[in-house]
């Protein structure tokens, strides 16, 4: 009988031989086939701690300080270590509703219950104090420092432009950003952004089931070091910049100032502005919408690269120059001017009253309606072209020579083509051959349906002082050492125009300052070339419009002016110009009545004050 | 002395490696589970690892002692033992300290014994002598009653003092019992009648009624079709289909609330990961995560920051299979895998019927732990808190083990003598 049974002695080692197969498949299912449960380790104990680095500072050209970084605290959660918070208490530290804390919360646990979400925001330094002493209180919630973007002068909002949180379309697109991660969303912060973010690093710590930080991941193997933001040093001077937004309170305009010989920008004021450290931090959602919703003033909108304005009068220094490389005009051309210039049907160009007749410098001294016209006209009708057209098409390209109605590639982004109406245009307009000198005449005056933005106005100012060549504007010289150079901008971009025509014009533009239409802006230590210009827009008063350069030798600074319906050039951007000059090369104002004037018009909404009137002097151009 | 000697010349050296090596990776693991940095002196005696050195030295002792008993005294004392340890049983539920809800502890000074781990000894003792009378046979169902008894008499006890984990494991010594002649219906029932259980949660029972009748019925067809087959496979048949329709019952009003959530979470009904179904879910990841080769020793997250629960005495595995990976668990459960058929395969060569079947109490105590135990922590048994033999933390496993194993080592070295 006990040999009957003892066969099962088989079926028991079988069945223990099984139940160990059994389980060796198992182990290999979990252990080898499977991977979630790697991944599910991972979240239980690693935290992906990103390391932000310091944004690059910005500097100006004496070497000031004009953008850097303060700490500030955002407030994290990891949803899934929330443990009964004292929900109140936190509510009370950060100061929000309580319904507002269970939102925050659900909206980290839909991103991940295990990963951390940014819950409130830049704390301050001050209130992160508080908050520090107490959250041990608060499982789930840990603090991580960042930095906030401050501006030392209130100054060239536009031109720095401000950052953010990246937005989901900047996610998808570039994988470095992650949510919550801040991008420069516009000016020198958007068009510099990989240079001045610097490296994101990251560290992996590893935390116990109680969330107790147990130290560093594999000692550190897999961490990634953070690398700081490069620092910009600007051709921006900033006291400068400060003074001319300081001269345009209460102005609808701008003013760029050009350091010719480098094409080096002193200074873009855009007015109305608003203090850049308004979109810094946690305020600049609030701010932003409160900006934005401004349609008096518009402060975001950049006048100084996004404005076209009909450049008027100065543009007759173009046709001077354009004329005399198409040979139609030498300096010794006259022509006599009464009152006008008529364009058939009865109709003028009007012109004010002066010596008649006049050659080129006289002209552009005065600035001669009729003169300009016939240049134009001399132009467009030249007999070595075949038609109208082919002549206004090398025109175009002439004009277009000098960084008119095109961008100049400057590094501050949003920057407008202008307007050189092309050939097509016109055919669309009056219709193909149905189009000639007189139907375009106004182009001679700066008219019609030309655009100039301020700052290729400034460049064209430069342009002239260089005698026909320009570097492309941009506000940041040197990257990372002072002493370096912005490779993007060392082409030197030449004219169409022969250098040798340029000594007549800018002699016109010195008598324009001496005894011309721009004498307001004379400063008597300083030579200086300049030309006025009144654009007429149809929705309100002229434009004042002012370019100039100084010294008319070894120029230092060429600048635009555009005060926008303050009536002409010489009125109120001549005066601007001149004191912007007069703080560039001289440091201190002389004039301090014409200063406190300049700065105490008010344009936009208060009376057009009295000093056209007082102002005897001021001729029309 | 020459005694000694002969006696240590002829224990069987394949098992007591295994042990060892058990033993040494049991505490290798426990260091590893409670490894602080903080703590890392090996003999830090406030610390687990430091304790179970101390464990481990005393079953060390234990096993030599157990060595030089004359092997007649287990045969001669074996209803004696067994008596006692019952007489334990019952004055622990009286006297004895509560621990994690089972009141089955004796605290002697910084110690606790649970009589109830040495109770599985006694008994495979008391079952030895019984069915290794010379007139015993399992075919009278006199013999069959009497040997239930045995067995289950210190269950009953146990599962008094809340310790439904110890009290199952009496049950393996249904292999004993099968090995002695019991009709293999009933560990085949054993078997069957959990995963009916199973299936009768998961899927519709009239389906799994059709099922079965079908089953019956080619039974009945491929057998001798006579009177007596048919009542057989027709009681079997209506036992199965009571028993399918009984278990929602048996789940929802007799277990315990704790014990009906285990067995939802086997079965995958209740994913609330961070209640009933956190134990087993954080063994999985720290198992799993273990991968191939594992994170190597001391490099194991998932135990040593705490996330699995009870990670040095139920679920030590979790340890092994974080850190030494699939290699490393795989090797641990060929090791035990070793160990039992080593032990069957001694038992075989046993002349004394005492000592054959005691060999089969060990392996099937032993066994059964180890399934149960490796079973839970791969999510393949509902959550049953029994330590893996001789690797988990704590003294009283240990040596309870320790005796059980040597005991039968101890009558293995001496089969040659005269019975």
């Amino acid at each position: 009988m006990e040999r009957i049974y003892a066969d099962r002695k088989y079926i028991i080692i079988g069945f223990f031989l099984l139940i160990g197969f059994f389980y060796l498949a198992r182990l290999f299912y979990v252990q080898i086939l499977v991977d979630k449960y790697i991944l599910s380790a991972n979240n239980n104990v690693l935290r992906y701690v990103t390391q932000y680095p310091a944004r690059g500072l910005v500097f100006d050209r004496n070497g000031k300080l004009l953008v850097y970084n303060e700490a500030a605290y955002d407030l994290m959660v990891v949803p899934r270590q929330v443990k009964n918070p004292d929900t109140m208490a936190l509510c009370h530290l950060i100061g929000i509703e309580k319904s507002e804390f269970i939102s925050r919360l659900q909206k980290a646990r839909n991103y991940s219950p295990y990963r951390s979400s940014i819950f409130e925001a830049q704390i301050t330094r001050e209130n992160y104090g508080y908050l520090e002493e107490m959250l041990f209180r608060f499982p789930g919630f840990f603090v991580q420092s960042r930095t906030l973007r401050k501006y030392t002068y209130p100054v060239a909002a536009h031109t720095f432009g401000y950052i953010g949180e990246a937005g989901p379309e900047m996610i998808a697109k570039n994988p470095y950003y992650r949510s919550g991660d801040y991008i420069g969303i516009s000016g020198i912060e958007k068009s510099y952004e990989e240079i001045l973010r610097g490296k994101k690093g990251m560290k992996i710590r590893m935390f116990d089931v109680l969330n107790r930080d147990k130290g560093s991941f594999r000692d550190g193997k897999y961490d990634t070091i953070s690398m700081a933001g490069t620092d910009l040093y600007s051709s921006m001077d900033a006291e400068l910049q400060a003074y001319g937004e300081l001269l345009m309170t209460n102005k609808k305009g701008s003013i760029v100032a050009i350091e010719p010989q480098t094409g080096e920008i002193l200074c873009v004021v855009s007015s109305p502005s608003y203090d850049p450290n308004l979109l810094a931090g946690n305020i600049r959602k609030k701010n932003y919408t409160m900006l934005l919703a401004d349609s008096v003033y518009v402060p975001l909108f950049n006048r100084a690269l996004m404005a076209m304005y009909p450049p008027g009068s100065t543009f007759k220094l173009i046709d001077a120059l354009v004329g005399q490389q198409e040979g139609v005009l030498t300096p010794d051309t006259r022509y006599g001017c009464p009152g006008g210039f008529p364009i058939g049907n009865g109709k003028i160009v009007g012109c004010h009253p002066h010596p008649s007749p006049l050659d080129l410098i006289g002209s552009i001294q005065i600035s001669c309606n009729s003169y300009f016209c016939r240049v134009f006209k001399s132009i467009i009708d030249s007999k070595s072209y075949l038609s109208v057209r082919q002549a206004y098409e090398s025109w175009r390209k002439e004009v277009m020579s000098f960084g008119l109605g095109k961008k100049l590639g400057i590094d501050i982004p949003g920057e407008l083509n202008g307007n050189i109406p092309t050939p097509t245009y016109y055919d669309k307009y009056h219709g193909k051959n149905r189009w000639r000198s007189m139907t375009i005449i106004s182009l001679g005056i700066g008219q019609g349906e030309i655009g100039i933005t301020p700052i290729q106005l400034a460049n064209m100012a430069a342009v002239i002082s260089n005698r026909g060549w320009y570097y492309s504007p941009h506000v940041i010289r040197a990257i990372g050492r002072n002493d370096s150079m912005n490779m993007a901008y060392n082409t030197k971009h030449h004219t169409l125009v022969d250098p040798a025509y340029f000594d007549v014009v800018i002699e016109g533009m010195a008598n324009v300052i001496t005894s011309g239409t721009g004498t307001i802006a004379k400063i008597d230590s300083l030579t200086m070339g300049g030309k006025t210009g009144t654009a007429q827009n149809p929705h309100g008063k002229n434009h004042s419009i002012f370019i100039a350069f100084a010294p008319v030798q070894n120029t230092k600074i060429a600048i635009s002016v555009v005060c926008e319906n303050a009536g002409y050039g010489a009125t109120w951007a001549a005066p601007i110009a001149s004191l912007m000059i007069e703080k560039y090369l001289n440091r201190t104002i002389k004039r301090k009545d014409l200063e406190e004037r300049m700065i105490n018009g008010n344009l936009i909404n208060g009376k057009q004050p009295e000093s056209e009137r007082v102002q005897g002097n001021i001729l029309p151009d | 002395m020459r005694e000694y000697k002969g006696i240590f010349y002829r224990i069987d050296l394949v098992v007591v490696i295994l042990y060892l090596t058990l033993v040494f990776i049991g505490w290798l693991n426990i260091y590893a589970a409670v490894f602080d940095e903080s703590h890392n002196n090996i003999v830090d005696f406030s610390q687990k690892y430091g304790k179970q050195m101390i464990f481990i030295i005393a079953a060390l002792f234990l096993a030599m002692g157990t060595l030089i008993i004359d092997p007649k005294f287990f045969s001669q004392f074996a209803w004696f033992i067994y008596g006692f340890v019952i007489f334990l049983l019952i004055i622990v539920i009286f006297s004895g300290r509560e621990v994690a809800g089972s009141k089955g502890w004796f605290a002697i000074g910084g110690f606790g014994i649970q009589p109830a781990e040495f109770a599985k000894m006694a008994t495979a003792l008391a079952l030895a002598k019984y069915l290794g009378s010379l007139d015993m046979s399992l075919t009278k169902f006199r013999n069959v009653v009497m040997a239930s008894a045995i067995v289950l008499i210190p269950a009953v006890i146990v599962l008094l003092q809340h310790d439904t984990g110890s009290a199952i494991v009496f049950l393996a010594l249904v292999i004993v019992l099968y090995r002695a002649g019991l009709t293999g219906l009933v560990p085949l029932a054993f078997i069957v009648l959990p995963g009916l259980g199973v299936l009768a949660l998961l899927i519709p029972k009239v389906i799994l009624v059709v099922v079965l009748l079908i089953v019956a019925g080619g039974f009945y067809f491929f057998s001798k079709r006579n009177l007596r087959t048919m009542v057989l496979i027709s009681s079997i048949f209506m036992a199965s289909a009571g028993f399918v329709f009984s278990v929602d019952y048996s789940v929802n009003h007799i277990l315990e609330p704790h014990q009906r959530n285990r067995i939802h979470v086997l079965l995958g009904n209740d994913l609330d990961l961070k209640g009933a179904g956190y134990n087993v879910n954080q063994s999985l990841i720290a198992i799993g995560s273990g991968g191939v080769f594992g994170k190597g020793f001391l490099q194991g997250t998932q135990t040593k920051y705490n996330f699995v629960p009870e990670q040095s005495t139920d679920f030590i595995f979790c340890t092994v299979g974080e850190e030494w990976g699939f290699l490393g668990s795989s090797l641990l459960i060929l090791l035990y895998v070793g160990l039992f058929v080593r032990i069957i395969l001694m038992a075989e060569r046993q002349r004394s019927r005492f000592s054959r079947f005691y060999g089969y109490g060990v392996a099937s105590i032993l066994f059964f732990h180890f399934a149960i135990n490796i079973g839970m922590t791969l999510g393949l048994m509902p959550v049953i808190g029994i330590p893996l033999p001789f690797v988990s933390y704590g003294g009283s496993s240990l040596w309870a083990f320790t005796l059980l194993l040597f005991i039968f080592i101890r009558q293995d070295s001496s089969r040659f003598d005269l019975v």
